[in-house]
């Protein structure tokens, strides 16, 4: 099937159109999303559930991060707002994408005039609105029940983390989409990508508590990186700005590989029949 | 309206004219062919379809027929052969062709969450000059559940709604791939009042379907798909030589008389007799009834349940795909 093989006879039209075409799109697919049940229990309530959970079973423990050690509630916070950003870009995207491949909701909008861009930018604003709202929910929970808080002076570098994490992830969700024939498959596949690198990487078992060998296979997969740099912003034992640059270099590296394949291989029209 | 079409010289030399009245072409395909891996699976064919007509295109399951319509429709991309339509090539069109072509998809499920108004507002916000929204609804029979969860529809409802969000961008021609398919009559019905109703409002439609009676119902022309090859073309009433096809009379014979009484006209024809039911096919049968009707007469006798039978467009259908197997 020749992926994206007709954007002409689209109403290219000038860039203000296309804008105009994207935020329309948009903000049917956000009422989607908000009215989605399922989707919003796991994009928002499951890592709210899960901070809570975790910060409070281990409230009087501390635990050993580069530098020092810290409150354990506090260890989690990263690794969640990590987790949540997942959930609401890689995760998100993968199941609602397939839903729509597979269910013929993009091989019917293809009909019509609205550009691929606008379908693209559509979902794609949809997951930057979801993380905005995760990050900022597990953001205001770790400060207030767990004195989780960011130094001022790695606060630029969480935010940085935070978009590059978010269009890696989402380009990794295109990219994944592609790979993923039906829609029962979906749900399954993304708990079967992210809950193992999640252990990995520090998201729900401090990381120094890993086997050294674990901890280097989990080095490879972006949910480490992004974890880890994450952890760099709130620690603080952190020195200086806290710019982890190889670890940003690896989100970008695994984002710009799904980017690639998702460019190659997305396809419009449904893969069953 | 139709500046677009006549820009392209090969259309207007084909149409005359080339205007939104009759005579203007709205699809023309020339030896049009599409290979998957081994199977060929259309092997040149040719259509045309005029403008402001609604055009039936039947054929078996696996005969090429979707191949076909999603070839024009810009989905597909075919191997060789020329395929023009709205006089643009599908696998290239114009800047706008997309807004000028409606897709009712064989399946395809619109979006659960939204509401129908809201879903067609989505659709209607692709478009340049869009129908509105209230009044399609009217069309296609959705008024009253214009607020109603797309997810939470009926079968019958969701096609409606496949309807108007194909009519939404108020499309010249309109590609309909089994529209029908799981309604229960009445719907049918109903349906085939929505598109008759198109052709009203000058749309050309392109109408696939398996129902038989609704290609006689509403098509204007049919072309019959077999094995990737055209087999038949023309009006409901003349597809396949129906309108000159054989006949079939049949009647009981009356109390006390035998096939063998028949006179010879009569007997020479009959291809089948049990019971004292008796039929016989007849190429010209206003002769033969003449000379039955003389018959049965003469012995004081009546045939209370004599019935003549022209070819159904599904006898002529069934065989001529059953001849190209």
């Amino acid at each position: 099937m020749t992926a994206i093989s007709h954007d002409t006879g689209h109403a290219a039209g000038p860039r203000h159109q296309l804008r105009h075409l994207a935020v329309h799109q948009f903000r049917a697919d956000l009422r989607c999303f908000y009215r989605n049940k399922q989707g919003v229990f796991f994009t928002l309530a499951l890592p709210v559930l899960f901070l809570v959970i975790f910060g409070s079973v281990f409230q009087h423990q501390n635990v050993a991060v580069p530098g020092g050690r810290i409150d354990e509630p506090v260890y989690y916070v990263p690794g969640i707002i990590a987790y949540g950003l997942i959930a609401a870009t890689f995760s998100n995207l993968v199941i609602s994408v397939v839903r729509y491949r597979e269910t013929g909701i993009y091989k019917r909008r293809r009909a019509t005039p609205l550009p691929a861009s606008a379908v693209i930018a559509g979902r794609a604003l949809v997951a930057a609105v979801s993380v905005l709202a995760i990050t900022a929910v597990l953001l205001v929970i770790g400060w207030a029940a767990f004195a989780a808080h960011i130094p001022g002076r790695t606060a630029l570098a969480f935010l940085l983390d935070i978009i590059v994490g978010a269009v890696a992830f989402s380009c990794l969700g295109f990219a994944v989409a592609s790979l993923i024939g039906n829609i029962d498959a979906a749900q399954p596949a993304t708990l079967a990508i992210v809950l193992p690198l999640c252990f990995l990487s520090g998201v729900f078992i401090p990381i120094l508590e890993l086997p050294r060998w674990l901890i280097d296979v989990g080095k490879i997969f972006p949910v480490h990186a992004l974890a880890d740099a994450l952890l760099a912003a709130y620690n603080p034992h952190t020195a200086g700005p806290g710019l982890r640059w190889g670890d940003l270099a690896v989100l970008a590296a695994w984002g710009a590989a799904g980017l690639i394949y998702a460019m190659r291989r997305f396809s419009w029209l449904p893969r069953a029949g | 309206m139709n500046a677009a079409r006549n820009q392209d010289p090969r259309v207007a030399a084909a149409a005359p004219g080339g205007g939104a009245s009759e005579g203007g072409v709205a699809i023309r395909v020339r030896g049009l062919r599409k290979r998957y891996g081994d199977v060929e699976a259309v092997r040149g064919i040719d259509l045309t379809v005029r403008t402001g007509e609604i055009f039936a295109f039947l054929g078996p399951n696996g005969a090429g027929k979707t191949t076909t319509v999603e070839t024009l429709e810009g989905y597909r991309h075919r191997d060789a052969g020329e395929a023009e339509v709205l006089g643009s090539d599908p696998a290239r069109p114009a800047a706008g062709w997309r807004a000028r072509i409606g897709v009712v998809l064989q399946e395809s499920q619109p979006e659960a969450e939204l509401t129908v108004e809201e879903c067609v507002s989505l659709y209607a916000g692709y478009y340049p000059r869009p129908r509105p929204v209230g009044e399609t609804l009217e069309l296609v029979g959705l008024a009253d559940r214009r607020a109603a969860r797309c997810g939470q529809l009926s079968g019958g409802q969701r096609r409606r709604l496949d309807v108007a969000l194909a009519l939404i961008g108020d499309p010249e021609l309109v590609f309909l791939d089994e529209p029908t398919t799981g309604f229960d009559p009445a719907a049918r019905q109903s349906a085939w009042q929505v598109i008759a109703g198109l052709r009203d409002l000058g749309k050309t439609i392109f109408l696939t379907t398996h129902y038989m009676e609704e290609a006689e119902h509403l098509a204007d022309r049919i072309a019959v798909i077999a094995a990737g090859r055209i087999v038949a073309e023309g009006a409901p009433a003349t597809l396949g030589g129906r309108d000159t096809g054989a006949s079939v009379i049949s009647f009981t014979l009356p109390s006390g008389l035998s096939a063998d009484d028949l006179p010879p006209a009569v007997a020479a024809a009959v291809t089948g007799s049990t019971g004292g039911k008796v039929e016989a096919h007849a190429t010209s049968p206003l002769p033969m009834l003449g000379a039955l009707a003389a018959w049965a007469q003469a012995r004081g006798a009546d045939l209370p349940d004599l019935q003549v039978l022209r070819p159904t467009l599904e006898d002529i259908y069934l065989q001529l795909t059953r001849e190209s197997r």
